[in-house]
């Protein structure tokens, strides 16, 4: 139980999926001009790393492990996730129009999002077991959503704010980005995994 | 050999199965009807006013999703609609057709002179959001709160007894302007702008 526990303070925190280990860059800094967008889009990848890493870690143990083809994982893995984000988007689609408007193309790019590869891959590396892959796959989301939602919040203040001509746009979000990184190392020793 | 050809049948089954489950997944979440219609619908100002020469705001929204249709052509919703329906479906906007009148700079409300009124009822008929009120030979008088200000009244009443006013701003209604695209919030600012 606290191992659990360890694992989603770990991925949430101390080995935050954007901030700390930078996968998933490009929807943190697509996706996060407006609060309403982020939160959508946090939700919708939320529910596919869950997703994706749940059925990647199936697919690994229950089919290239007993064949010897291991090799295959990256590949699969991408079919995995490709699959679980189209799921997702049909689902999206039929259920919330609004979400599904709102999202746009960032929907169907969670499939590029590295994060989604990069949990799959991992849970692989540190032989997370069935549970632990499904945790650590939400706790790298939860993590994921909210810096994207902090971030989100921050540049919404940002676009009112006086901001020297030069800096103005990707640059003082860029900085942005990065004092928020420097904040999250500060998690670093909260616990050691 | 025989290795090579477990990976590929495993692969292969693989991607069988998925495709499987992304057919299912197409029929049972299908969607009904074109999403793109409702979005145009959502963003027109529903005043039903038919100044756009269709019979209302969908019909108008219909011709817009078929591409037969500019988007300009509805005063009620002005610049600020013609905007959004241009990033909705990523065409450049137009300024406003004039041909099918102008924008008004506040909301405007009809409102009927009541002794001049002889009950015809031509403009009950004329309204598209049944705002007036009256019958035969009866005074008629205008719903405030449903009239659109779409100005179509005006023209049916043969005695001419129907004005449009502009509705006056109360503690409930008022609301702080819309900031522009560049404010130019310090007084440093404001220098370059000129």
């Amino acid at each position: 139980m606290v191992d659990y526990l360890l694992i989603l303070v770990s991925t949430i925190l101390v080995n935050n999926f954007v901030l700390v280990q930078f996968l998933g860059l490009c929807p943190f800094m697509g996706v996060s001009n407006k609060l309403e967008t982020a939160i959508g889009m946090s939700a919708a990848t939320t529910f596919v790393l869950t997703l994706a890493s749940l059925s990647s870690y199936l697919v690994y143990e229950y089919l290239l492990v007993p064949l010897g083809i291991e090799y295959l994982k990256t590949i699969s893995f991408i079919m995995v996730i490709a699959v679980v984000v189209g799921f997702t988007e049909m689902a999206i689609r039929k259920t919330s129009p609004l979400l599904y408007r709102v999202l746009g193309i960032f929907l169907p790019l969670i499939t590029t999002n590295c994060a989604v590869l990069g949990v799959a891959l991992l849970n692989i590396k540190r032989e997370n077991s069935f549970m632990e892959s499904i945790l650590y796959g939400f706790g790298a989301a939860v993590g994921f959503s909210l810096v994207l939602v902090l971030f989100a919040a921050l540049r919404e203040r940002i676009a009112v704010a006086d901001v020297p001509k030069n800096f103005q746009g990707s640059a003082i979000a860029m900085v942005t980005a990065g004092l928020m990184s420097l904040a999250f190392m500060g998690f670093t020793g909260l616990v050691s995994i | 050999m025989t290795v090579v050809l477990i990976a590929i049948a495993a692969l292969v089954g693989l991607s069988l199965i998925f495709g499987a489950v992304l057919g299912f997944a197409a029929i049972r979440f299908k969607v009904e009807g074109n999403p793109v219609i409702d979005q145009i619908d959502a963003l027109l100002p529903q005043t039903q006013c038919g100044q756009c020469s269709y019979p209302g705001c969908r019909p108008y929204a219909e011709a817009i999703a078929e591409g037969e249709e500019k988007i300009n052509k509805c005063p009620p919703g002005g610049e600020a609609t013609i905007q959004a329906i241009a990033d909705l479906l990523g065409v450049e906007p137009e300024p406003l057709d004039a041909e099918h009148g102008e924008e008004k700079a506040s909301k405007m409300v009809a409102v009927i002179r009541e002794d001049e009124c002889i009950g015809c009822t031509k403009c009950i008929q004329a309204c598209p959001v049944d705002a007036i009120l009256g019958a035969a030979k009866q005074m008629h008088t205008v719903i405030a709160d449903e009239c659109t200000g779409c100005d179509l009244c005006l023209d049916p009443c043969p005695v001419d007894c129907i004005d449009m006013v502009p509705v006056a701003t109360t503690l409930q209604t008022w609301h702080w302007d819309l900031p522009q695209n560049n404010p130019s919030i310090i007084a440093t600012d404001r220098g370059q702008a000129a």
